[in-house]
């Protein structure tokens, strides 16, 4: 920092260095809260889990055995216990990673775009357009997003895929309203004005003005999305709507260890941990994210 | 830029007929409410060509609208905007071409230029919008801010945050000429700058005028300004043109009751002609109501009862001094008016 300090003040009264683009100042800034960075480590790890969980596993998670069925934490050869198939935690926990994060990301870059889409429309077109879409959005965003997405997946019926698409219908509703609300500040700023005053199309004004301006918010806002995203797959998996078993995804693990829950409170609780860390995760590194871009100077 | 010129140097550049702009009310869900602001109420005037046209009032009085309604960048209610003997989105001038000619630059000049984008691509972007290539705009863009005073070494890519108010206006106007325009509305483009900073960008305007031949639309609420740029000043009020003439005629001998009062309100600096009391009390009225007859009358220090009656005459086009206000119109029964004869 006092690196940074010194240079500006050397070359006073104007820097002739070139200036920082606003994304590299906003990586700059991100890169010194440290509580940023430590919830982007974990996300690091879990995607490194999501990745390469089957070669860093130390067992195979699906190898199931009568004998070793809920084995406390700290078992020889069982570090976080057995499952109650007597399959290793700590395998199941790091290859779930994978699906977990999958169904958990999958849906809110989908509504990222579609919703982007959307919102930009309506905020930028406004008027009547604005509110016939924003009204039917507005039917989606009444119901809870919980019910809403047993609704869906219950229709769709079971699977992953179904369970993405359930969920990517939740999601882009919140995030079209979002964006319509920044699309609508954004096209009321004189710069936009300006363009216009240029004569500049619809098309050229939202590419070159407004998407880049409206974008940083959102996907700020769809950040913190992935936590929702992942506790409502997690419970769409729990309800046997989402992913089937044997497959490793913590919340269908949740779901099959709740019976044990008086047996093995503590694995029984393991994969709910792992949600409860991503998701804080996410959300920190959202926060992190939000406050980085916010800087004006 | 001179083959531009279709009517010649006689004809008006920009003919504004009837201009107004209404903007409606919610209605409540019982239907109640309704109305609307009336915010440029019947304007008419003239822009002739290689003039500075001054434009002054309150807060409200409708000069913004004014400039967004000739931009086009707000529908009229109603109202004509001719340019150079073309309607404007008439076969002969669509609107694109007609923004490439007419160009603007705003009061904000933070909230004009695009924080993600550097100035010089803010500056090009116009061009490029025209047609013209990314090198050769980028090329044009780096000559103006150099015109404006910014060298292009050290300036052209930066973001707009790292520039000072000043530096920013620059930008805009640089943004403004880009285009090769006959025509620059400057709606209160000096009005938020430090007073020092406001004479270099004023004279840095008068020097663009003579260099590309511009005309001027000069929007302010600085009365000192206005007579320094304008050739011609024309005053609004609610929406309405109260008067209209030639800079130094309407500072020296201000006709309308409201010029005068806006006029005394400008503090001398003659300490013998100290302002004693307030030239205007209260606020404008309320634009969704405004009072009936002369828009002026609640305020004016000559209304007579006829003034709440009858609507003064609307400001002529074409003749040089116009005013909108029974008093200068003969024979209109206001007691100070003359009986019959024109007034000078």
């Amino acid at each position: 920092m006092s690196s940074v300090i010194t240079s500006s003040t050397v070359s006073a009264p104007v820097p002739m260095q070139r200036s920082r683009g606003y994304w590299a100042s906003v990586w700059q800034r991100f890169t010194h809260d440290p509580v940023a960075m430590g919830a982007a480590l974990v996300v690091l790890v879990l995607i490194a889990f999501a990745l390469f969980g089957h070669s860093i596993a130390p067992a195979d998670p699906y190898q199931s055995s009568m004998l070793k069925r809920l084995k406390p934490i700290g078992t020889p050869g069982f570090p976080l216990g057995a499952d109650e198939l007597g399959r290793d935690m700590l395998s199941r926990l790091i290859v779930g990673a994978r699906l977990s994060l999958f169904i958990g990301i999958t849906p809110v870059l989908c509504a990222f775009v579609l919703g982007t889409l959307i919102g930009l429309v309506a905020g930028y077109a406004g008027g009547l357009v604005n509110t016939v879409i924003m009204r039917v959005i507005d039917v989606f965003y009444a119901f809870p997003s919980v019910l809403l997405a047993i609704a869906l997946s219950g229709t769709l019926g079971a699977g992953v895929v179904n369970s993405l698409i359930s969920l990517t219908i939740v999601f882009i509703p919140q995030i079209a309203r979002v964006a319509e609300s920044v699309t609508t500040q954004v096209r009321n700023r004189d710069y936009v004005e300006a363009a216009r005053a240029s004569g500049a199309n619809a098309f050229t004004i939202v590419r070159v003005h407004v998407l880049g301006n409206v974008l940083g918010p959102i996907f700020v806002y769809a950040t913190s999305l992935i936590a929702v995203s992942m506790i409502l797959a997690s419970g769409l998996s729990f309800l046997g709507l989402g992913v089937k078993p044997p497959e490793p995804e913590w919340g269908l693990m949740l779901n099959t260890l709740r019976t044990a829950i008086y047996v093995q409170p503590w694995v029984a609780a393991l994969p709910g941990a792992m949600i409860f860390i991503t998701a804080i995760s996410f959300n920190l590194l959202s926060d992190g994210l939000r406050s980085a871009m916010d800087n004006k100077s | 830029m001179t083959s531009l010129d279709i009517g010649g140097p006689a004809q008006p550049l920009l003919t504004i007929t009837g201009l107004t702009k209404h903007f409606p009310l919610k209605r409540d869900p019982l239907g109640r409410g309704g109305g609307s602001v009336r915010a440029v109420d019947g304007v008419d005037f003239e822009v002739l060509k290689g003039e500075t046209l001054g434009v002054v009032g309150e807060s409200g009085c409708g000069k913004s609208t004014t400039a967004r309604l000739l931009m086009h960048l707000i529908e009229p209610t109603q109202g004509e905007v001719v340019f150079d003997g073309c309607t404007v989105r008439g076969r002969d001038l669509p609107l694109k071409e007609f923004r490439r000619q007419v160009q603007m630059v705003f009061q904000d000049s933070y909230a004009s230029l695009n924080p993600r984008l550097t100035i010089e691509d803010s500056v090009a972007f116009g061009p490029q919008v025209h047609g013209l290539a990314r090198g050769a705009a980028v090329a044009r863009a780096r000559d103006l801010l150099a015109r404006v005073g910014l060298e292009p070494a050290r300036f052209a890519e930066r973001y707009p945050h790292e520039l000072s108010g000043g530096q920013r206006q620059r930008v805009n106007i640089a943004r403004a000429l880009a285009l090769q325009p006959r025509m620059v509305i400057l709606d209160e483009a000096v009005s938020a700058l430090d007073k020092s900073v406001e004479a270099q960008v004023i004279n840095l305007l008068l020097d663009l005028k003579a260099e590309f031949g511009l005309t001027y639309l000069f929007i302010s609420h600085d009365l000192n300004v206005v007579r320094h740029v304008s050739d011609r000043v024309m005053v609004m009020y609610l929406g309405q043109v109260a008067e209209l003439g030639p800079s130094d005629a309407l500072f020296d001998t201000p006709a309308h009751p409201y010029t005068q009062a806006l006029l005394s309100s400008m503090p001398s600096m003659d300490p013998d002609h100290r302002t004693e009391k307030a030239a205007l009390a209260g606020d404008p009225p309320n634009p969704i109501n405004p009072p009936a007859g002369c828009r002026f009358h609640p305020r004016c220090a000559h209304a007579a009862p006829l003034c709440s009656q009858t609507e003064p005459a609307r400001i002529a086009n074409g003749s040089a001094r116009s005013v909108s206000c029974l008093i200068h119109q003969p024979g209109s029964g206001h007691p100070l008016a003359q009986p019959k004869e024109a007034v000078a």
